[in-house]
This record gives structure tokens, C-alpha cells and sequence, in this order.
């Protein structure tokens, strides 16, 4: 078993049973604490693929703020009380149902497929090659997401704006 | 065995179907939301795993990547605006409570 | 990053990092928390004209000693309906959170070999992040409590931290920007010449105050104050609990210090002395600017304090980004 091998096994473990927390729990503050695992296990396995950008960007954007701002909208609604509600509705055999269809298909459509698998090196400094890729191949999409960050913004701070402030 | 594409392409389709049960059968409205950040998650996995196996050397999976982490910050920045909009007016954030415009 | 050839190198990997994680929070411990503590008191008690501790050990310096010990015998009380398990963790997350952020830090220099836990490529980046999972702790604190001055504080400081990450990460940008990478020990190579205190002014003063607010350092410290909302987000917190929540804090703050002489003050670079001599003192500096500030201004509301951040150093954060990338380039 190469080392490799093992930290895949780990960070796999410590993704997906957080995640099954996150969708079967009846508390819905430990759901939502329980995405910070899922979400850093994410971030290790990026450190595997040698996507040394994207696991600092996925813990201070995803781990750090998404799940800051999910706590606070449990918090500051009704889920706060912490209070076991039903939290399933009537459809739980049709979901697992359709979710277990759908990873049997994507499963077995993914797994025969041959790919095409170069082993290439990666950049040795991924900050700079993402950095120049933004800026010169990936520029127009660079520039249509920052136009996306603030519309949302905008809109986000109206909608949730109290009445008549 | 050694590490490979089928590995993260399995885990990722394990995260999306655990992210579309989530979605599917939750009633409180910021649990669907955090259903669906399990499956951008998903997605990004599989598309940085592919841009180390299939293309390594060009970065178009990580832009890709940083650009759906991004977008998925801002959606969940206005779907979770909208829940406390419904919650300010309509007292619940349970979504099958939410029946208005039934008749 | 290469496919592992013998299978039992990564076993010894694990034990390297495991003893070298054991090494840095005992470090930690000792340096930041006991004697970050006893210098608070010391130095709070020269500046308000009277003596601080003075009668456990010389000059009173197993006074944290003393502290902890009584800290560590003092009843655990868990509030009734709190929820026990996300309880307990609440203080371990910001703990750990802190310490991870000391894996970056350049303590010195012996010869040819920086004395870093691990150089990352990423290193100032991986720092930030480090310092954005402490908010987690500290909501799942405030809420976990069951108590609604505890939630109140939490939120409170929660939103105070995540205010201050942005400017904090554009201070650091800029330096990034200025050194031509993201990793600390480039960024300390590449102020042989002149500190990039001078050449970077204003992102040296929006690092310190984004620091301190990232702390809950004084002026910032509205959410942990004694005098308001019961001491904020740890008031239901007792014994072994509180002490770990109080050695976060203090390890944040000796981290924020090293990163503030990493990025700004040249790190281990000086005349003379060995490396890591000039490192302490200039991060025993910086502790003490921050010590110095608490006790002299008062605090700032809770309003005002993120009207600061967000209408006063987001602006002029991106606007030195701005001029920082100007230059940078005109200059090439």
C-alpha cells in the first residue's frame, strides 16, 4: 500500500461520513458543523492531485466563510433552538432511490470509459501557473466572475435587508 | 494498487449522490443548501482530479475549480439571503411549509 | 509530491510530523501562552504605575505556572441542554486552528537550514485560511452554550473576524505581490536589502490592525470584554475548557507576531546576532506594540469597529493593492 494510497483512504473517510452526517442528521447545527470535516477532507485530497491553490482557496472560502455563513442563517432562524424537528420530509425511498440510480449509473458509465491518462508533472509552483493562466488564457472568465461576486453581493445585501432601513 | 483517476472519480460520484439525497429529502431549507454544496464539491474534485491525470501541465481544471468555488460562494450568499427574507415573512424555513400559492 | 517507492518511508513521514507537531505546540504552549500571559501582566501592571506579579518564582514568573495549575483543578461544568459534544470541541477547534498557523513560521536560520516545520508553497495563504477556521470555534462556542449572551457574543465576534480577514488578506497580498512569491521563506529572502516595513507602509498598518482584530486583541475586544455581555462567548466555559480557549488566543497572537516580523520586519535577518535571537526580539516587539495598545486606548463599539474595517482598510487595502501592482510592474 503506497503512502499515497493510505492518505487517499483517509481523506475519502474523512469526507464522506462527515458528509453522510450533513444529510441524515436531526440536528441541524451539527449538519452544518459537520461540513467543516467534509469540506478540509476535500482540501487534502486537492493537496493529492498537487492543487496547492485550490485546497488554501477551498479551506478560507468554503470551511472558513460558506460554513460561517450557513451557522449564522441556522442561527438566526428557527433552526437555532437546536430543538429536534422532523427535519425528513415524505420522500426518503424515493431519494435514496434516485441518488443510489444515479451513482450506479455515473459509476459504471465512469469506470469502463478508457481515459486518456498522461503521467505529466504538474507546474512546480501552482500559485504562479494559476496566476498566469488567469491572466492571460482564462482573462474573460476571470473578469465575468468578479461581475457575477458583485451583482451577488448587491443582490444578497438587499434581499436580506430589513424593511425599511 | 496504485492511486489513480478511478479512485477520485468514484469519490466523487459517492459525494454527489450523498449531496442529491440531502437535497431531495431535507425539509429545512439551509440543509438543501448545504446538500448542494456537497455536490459543487463533488464536481470540483472530479474536475481537478481530471486536470492532474488527463492534462497535467495546463490548469484548466483548477481555474475551473476556483471559478465554481467562487460561484458557489455567491449562491449560497443569495440562497441564504432568501431563506432569511422567507423566514422574516413567512415565519418558517421548512420548505414544505411554504404553500402559498397552493390552493 | 512523488509516488512513495519504499513503502515505509511514509510511515516515517507520519512520525516526523507527528514529533515536530508535538514540538511546535509545546513551543507554543510555553512561549506564547505562559509567558505571553505573564509579559500581559507585567507589562500592564508597569504601564498602569504598579507592580505585576511578584511572588510565585523570581519576578514572579511561574505565575501562569500557578495559574494553570489552578485553571486545571477547577470543576468542568457543562451548562444543561448544552449540546456536550459540539461543547467540548468548540475549544479544541480554535486551539488547533491557531497552532496549525505556526507550521509556516521561520523561526531562524543555522547556517544554511531555515528552522521551519514545513516550507509550503503556499505558505502566507495557508496561513490566512489557518486563522479562518477560528471562527468556526468560537460561533459553535457562543451557540453551544445555550445561553443567549453567549450566543450574542459569539456572533459578534464572528462577524468581527470575518470582517477582518479581507483586509488582513490584502496586506498580505501586497507583501506577496512586492517578494514575488507566496512561501514565508522567500518572502524573508527577499527583503535582504530594506525591510518591507518601508516599503509598504500602509499594508503594515492594515496587517496590525487586522492582526488585533483577528485576536480579539483590545481596541477590538468587545466580544470578550468582562464588562460586556458577561465576558462574551466563554462565559459558559470553566476549567480545562477556558484554559485552552485563553492558549488559542494567545498562540493567535504570538502567531499574528511572527507573521507581522516574517512579512514586514525581515524575519531573522540582522548583524551579528544568531537568527534566531533576532527573531524573538522583533517578534517580542511586536507583542509588546500589541500589549502596549491594549491598555492605552479604550474599545471600540461593535458598529464602529467594522465600519473601520469595511468603509476604511478594505478601500485602502485594494488601493495598495492597486499602486503595489502598479509599481511592480512599471518597475520590470
Amino acid at each position: 500500500m503506497s503512502g499515497e494510497m493510505a492518505a487517499f483512504i483517509l481523506l475519502a473517510a474523512v469526507t464522506v461520513i462527515p458528509a453522510i452526517v450533513v444529510v441524515t442528521s436531526r440536528n441541524i447545527v451539527r449538519a452544518a458543523l459537520s461540513l467543516v470535516p467534509a469540506f478540509l477532507g476535500v482540501s487534502g485530497l486537492y493537496v493529492l492531485l498537487q492543487a496547492e491553490f485550490v485546497t488554501a482557496i477551498q479551506i478560507l472560502i468554503y470551511a472558513g466563510a460558506i460554513t460561517v455563513l450557513i451557522l449564522f442563517v441556522i442561527m438566526l432562524t428557527a433552526g437555532g433552538t437546536g430543538l429536534p424537528v422532523r427535519q425528513v420530509n415524505e420522500q426518503v425511498p424515493l431519494g435514496i432511490a434516485v441518488a443510489g440510480a444515479l451513482a450506479g449509473g455515473l459509476l459504471f458509465v465512469l469506470l469502463r470509459a478508457r481515459w486518456p491518462v498522461v503521467s505529466g508533472e504538474m507546474p512546480r509552483y501552482n500559485a504562479k501557473a494559476i496566476g498566469t493562466a488567469l491572466l492571460t488564457n482564462y482573462a474573460l472568465i476571470f473578469e465575468v466572475t468578479s461581475l457575477v461576486l458583485l451583482v451577488s453581493l448587491i443582490g444578497a445585501i438587499i434581499i436580506a435587508r430589513k424593511e425599511g432601513s | 494498487m496504485q492511486l489513480g483517476l478511478p479512485h477520485f472519480l468514484t469519490l466523487s460520484v459517492l459525494l454527489f449522490s450523498i449531496g442529491l439525497y440531502g437535497v431531495l429529502t431535507r425539509r429545512n431549507a439551509v440543509a438543501i443548501l448545504m446538500g448542494i454544496e456537497l455536490m459543487l464539491n463533488a464536481a470540483n474534485v472530479n474536475l481537478v482530479a481530471f486536470n492532474r491525470y488527463v492534462s497535467p501541465g495546463v490548469m484548466p481544471g483548477q481555474v475551473f475549480a476556483l471559478v465554481v468555488i467562487t460561484l458557489a460562494a455567491c449562491e449560497a450568499a443569495v440562497g441564504l439571503a432568501l431563506v432569511m427574507a422567507a423566514y422574516r415573512s413567512l415565519e418558517t424555513v421548512h420548505v414544505d411549509e411554504i404553500n402559498l400559492l397552493k390552493w | 509530491m512523488r509516488e512513495a517507492v519504499i513503502p515505509v518511508s511514509w510511515i516515517l513521514e507520519i512520525v516526523k510530523a507527528t514529533l515536530s507537531a508535538v514540538a511546535v505546540f509545546t513551543f507554543a504552549a510555553v512561549f506564547a501562552a505562559m509567558l505571553g500571559v505573564y509579559l500581559e501582566r507585567k507589562i500592564s501592571g508597569w504601564i498602569q504605575a504598579r507592580v505585576g506579579p511578584k511572588h510565585v518564582g523570581p519576578q514572579g514568573i511561574l505565575q501562569t505556572v500557578a495559574d494553570t495549575i489552578k485553571l486545571l483543578q477547577k470543576e468542568n461544568i457543562v451548562p444543561r441542554h448544552a449540546d456536550y459534544l459540539v461543547f467540548s470541541s468548540a475549544p479544541l477547534i480554535v486551539t488547533v486552528a491557531a497552532l496549525l498557523g505556526y507550521v509556516v513560521i521561520p523561526w531562524g536560520k543555522l547556517g544554511d537550514w531555515v528552522l521551519i516545520v514545513r516550507d509550503l508553497n503556499i505558505g502566507v495563504l495557508y496561513f490566512a485560511a489557518m486563522s479562518s477556521l477560528v471562527v468556526i470555534g468560537i460561533l459553535t462556542g457562543g451557540w453551544s452554550s445555550n445561553n443567549k449572551y453567549a450566543l450574542l457574543g459569539g456572533l459578534r465576534s464572528a462577524s468581527q473576524l470575518i470582517s477582518y480577514e479581507l483586509p488582513l488578506g490584502f496586506a498580505i497580498i501586497s507583501v506577496a505581490m512586492m517578494a514575488g512569491s507566496l512561501s514565508t521563506v522567500e518572502i524573508v529572502n527577499a527583503q535582504q536589502d530594506v525591510w518591507f516595513v518601508f516599503k509598504q507602509p500602509l499594508a503594515f498598518l492594515i496587517f496590525l490592525t487586522a492582526a488585533a482584530a483577528e485576536t480579539n486583541r483590545v481596541p477590538f475586544d468587545l466580544p470578550e470584554a468582562e464588562s460586556e455581555l458577561v465576558a462574551g462567548y466563554f462565559a459558559e466555559y470553566t476549567g480545562m475548557r477556558f484554559a485552552l480557549f485563553q492558549l488559542g488566543e494567545y498562540a493567535e497572537m504570538l502567531a499574528m507576531a511572527a507573521m507581522t516580523t516574517v512579512l514586514f520586519l525581515g524575519g531573522w535577518r540582522g548583524p551579528w546576532l544568531p537568527p534566531i535571537l533576532w527573531f524573538f526580539i522583533k517578534t517580542y516587539a511586536v507583542v509588546f506594540f500589541f500589549m502596549w495598545v491594549r491598555w492605552t486606548y479604550p474599545r471600540l463599539r461593535i458598529d464602529q469597529l467594522l465600519n473601520l474595517s469595511w468603509k476604511v482598510l478594505l478601500p485602502l487595502g485594494l488601493l495598495n493593492i492597486l499602486v503595489t501592482g502598479l509599481v511592480v510592474t512599471l518597475a520590470r
